[in-house]
């Protein structure tokens, strides 16, 4: 017989110690690693291109310091591109981390449940039917996805919201968009079209400063809410019987969570397009990497960014042709696969196993 | 005291009862069949009598009865109304046919070929028959429609079936938009890059029954009756399949090939559609849900009833395109997808299933 055999509860605490030790050791690893693979695609995403600009030269430039020539290049070309890409990715990856949370459904990203899918109808039509800029567009597109939301909040509203009926009313309503859109394409020139069709896959490069000044705008200003929403968001993780129990308002805070993850994916929608899969695979990753089952909301955007800027950076410089790849594509063609894997591989509750 | 005396009366009585009550229901599931196949044909009568021209309908009669190939309005009911009419029996068929076995298949009330990714399959093989091989024509298409959504019901089926729990609706779902999103990004990346393939299949990718020939028909019948005859064989064992596979099992049912066969139903008859009509979405849908409400849970009923109104739904989904606009018209799988997400959301908001 030893000590510690002798004294049980005194064993207990330095454990649990030691666990939640080793959680917040793993968080800091996960997040470090996030922000340096962040920091490594932003660097290679100003430097990279036609004119190479060395990493001196990036960082000269980026403090007020580099030549005209260098500065023309990053500011006014590159730089739009790479923080597009940074706020719609953190957006993504929020938005849909909220969805699948709330709705307790893998299933449930802005993509699937017709939001952003609403947002491309307006945004064709705009472009299509009436001509309308880059601004027009934006506008159009936000305007789709909100009201798109509401219709599907609504119409799968009886006595109460349940994921799954949440979930189905927005597929059809995904393939009402999807139905609109392909008629859309069908009237008007091929060369119209054309450009529709690179819209709707999602990319970084039509971004422009007011734009993305305003998807800048609406992250910070979601952020407080959502941290002031997100203990909610770990209770309602638990079902609404026990949040409900736990003391949530549950139909307030269940509106307020999906204001926020709408109004996100609709501003990202509107300033980049629908950029494929980004939403849908951000939680999942991010749920691996923390091996945690609690909403992990910042590593989620910080996937979601990755994610994007790295697809961004392969579509731009690692495919052949002289065409520009959208961003979406490279999303998808990397992200499909991977939910695929994960779905196989997968638990019940979604979590690795 | 009385009743332990003369216990045979309740049992003989019981018995009557339960008779009755089964011969009511087929009959008016009898019934109810006989109105789908009237619903089907004022659908086809519809589509022979209804378009941008104005044909009087004795006219369309005389047309059919006694064709003149000098009489404008005699050419355009055989020429362009009746293989369009014809398509569109076929197709609809088709789709109401397999949405009903995939339902039954996969135990999920909303499989589809678009949500199951077999539409998409089916588009990117077109795709790749259009820009690679510059094959223009929808005879044409066919095979690369239905090289395509072969692939993509498997895929998705065996994706699907990996993993914690096997084939769950949700698993199925998602693996079938995953693939779905896959494979529409890369059809995206052809079409940015050849403005005469986007020029060709835009066209085709909105589903359609015009500027299909009949020739187109003719390649396909064989697939679709050997489908037919599969599904309407099929009947049984769904009904043995839906009480799950252990049960199945335990009635002697061979789990394993009846699956194989009615997934090639499935995909006989998808691919068919497809390759006639172009990828449509919410007929396969909506018409077995539309199917059980009135036939209840067997599978035999819910087949027969799915075929038909298959059919009679794709066609007044024609027709009323044709009606809807003045000038041009709005395709029929455009119309379908009007017609049928309004159905999946009341079915949703109804029914049980979506509480789960």
């Amino acid at each position: 017989m030893t000590v510690t055999d002798i004294e049980p509860a005194g064993r207990e605490l330095p454990a649990l110690r030691r666990l939640r030790w080793r959680r917040r050791r793993r968080a800091a690893a996960v997040l470090s690693v996030l922000v340096g693979l962040v920091l490594i695609f932003a660097v290679l995403s100003l430097s990279l291109g036609a004119y190479r600009i060395s990493l001196d030269g990036v960082l000269r430039t980026l403090v007020g310091q580099g030549s005209s020539r260098d500065e023309f290049i990053i500011v006014d070309l590159r730089l739009p591109r790479l923080v597009a890409g940074i706020l719609a990715g953190a957006a993504f990856g929020l938005a849909g981390g909220i969805f699948q949370t709330l709705l307790r459904n893998p299933l449930a990203s802005p993509d699937i449940i017709g939001v952003t899918g609403g947002a491309s109808v307006a945004a064709v039509a705009a472009l299509m039917m009436f001509s309308a800029g880059s601004l027009g567009v934006s506008v159009a597109a936000f305007i789709g996805a909100m009201g798109t939301a509401t219709a599907v909040y609504l119409l799968s509203w009886r006595g109460g919201l349940t994921g799954y009926r949440f979930v189905l009313v927005g597929i059809a309503a995904a393939f009402m968009a999807h139905g609109a859109l392909g008629y859309l394409l069908t009237r008007g020139e091929v060369r119209e079209a054309q450009t529709a069709l690179s819209w709707m896959v999602g990319s970084l490069g039509a971004a422009r400063w007011p734009e993305i000044a305003v998807l800048a705008a609406v992250l910070g200003l979601l952020t407080p809410a959502l941290l002031a929403l997100r203990p909610t968001l770990g209770l309602l993780q638990f079902g609404d019987d026990t949040a409900t129990g736990l003391g949530v308002l549950l139909e307030r805070s269940r509106i307020g969570l999906l204001a926020v993850a709408v109004t996100l994916a609709a501003v990202a929608t509107a300033v980049t397009g629908p950029i494929a899969f980004v939403a849908f695979v951000a939680m999942p990753i991010a749920r691996r990497m923390m091996r945690s089952g609690a909403p992990v909301l910042l590593p989620a955007a910080l996937v979601g960014v990755v994610v994007v800027t790295g697809s961004d950076l392969i579509a731009q410089h690692l495919l052949p042709g002289n065409v520009k790849t959208p961003v979406g594509i490279v999303t998808a063609v990397i992200g499909g696969p991977y939910l695929l894997w994960l779905l196989a591989t997968t638990g019940r509750d979604g979590r690795g196993t | 005291m009385l009743t332990s005396l003369r216990p045979g009366r309740g049992e003989r009585d019981t018995a009557t009862v339960t008779e009755r009550a089964r011969t009511l229901t087929v009959g008016r599931r009898l019934g109810g069949l006989l109105i789908a196949v009237l619903l089907l044909a004022v659908a086809v009568f519809a589509s022979l009598a209804f378009g941008a021209r104005d044909i009087a309908l004795p006219v369309v009669v005389e047309a059919l009865l006694d064709r003149d190939p000098g009489v404008n309005d005699h050419v355009v009911v055989w020429d362009l109304r009746l293989p369009r009419t014809v398509i569109g029996l076929l197709a609809g068929l088709a789709l109401g046919l397999s949405g009903a076995l995939m339902q039954g298949l996969t135990r999920n009330p909303i499989a589809d070929p678009g949500l199951l990714g077999i539409n998409a399959g089916a588009s990117l093989a077109v795709v790749v028959a259009i820009t690679w091989l510059g094959i223009g024509t929808t005879a044409g298409y066919i095979w690369f429609a239905f090289a395509g959504a072969t692939l993509a019901a498997l895929a998705v089926y065996g994706v699907g079936s990996m993993g914690w729990g096997g084939a769950t609706p949700v698993k199925l779902a998602i693996a079938g938009s995953a693939l779905t999103a896959v494979l529409t990004s890369l059809i995206t990346l052809v079409l940015l890059t050849n403005l005469q393939t986007l020029e060709r299949y835009r066209f085709w990718q909105v589903g359609s029954l015009v500027g299909r020939d009949l020739s187109t028909a003719r390649t396909v019948l064989l697939f679709i009756v050997a489908g037919t005859v599969l599904a309407l064989a099929s009947g049984r064992v769904l009904n043995a399949l839906s009480l799950g596979d252990d049960v199945a099992h335990g009635l002697g049912q061979h789990v394993v090939r009846d699956r194989a066969t009615i997934l090639t139903a499935t995909v006989l008859l998808c691919g068919s559609a497809t390759a006639l009509a172009g990828p449509i979405v919410f007929v396969g849908l909506v018409v077995p849900h539309a199917a059980r409400w009135v036939t209840g849970p067997d599978y035999r009923w819910i087949l027969a009833y799915s075929g038909v109104l298959g059919a009679a739904l794709l066609i007044a989904a024609d027709v009323l395109g044709r009606l809807i606009v003045s000038t041009g018209e709005v395709e029929a799988g455009l119309v379908a997808a009007f017609l049928g997400a309004p159905v999946l959301i009341a079915l949703v908001r109804r029914s049980r299933m979506a509480a789960v």
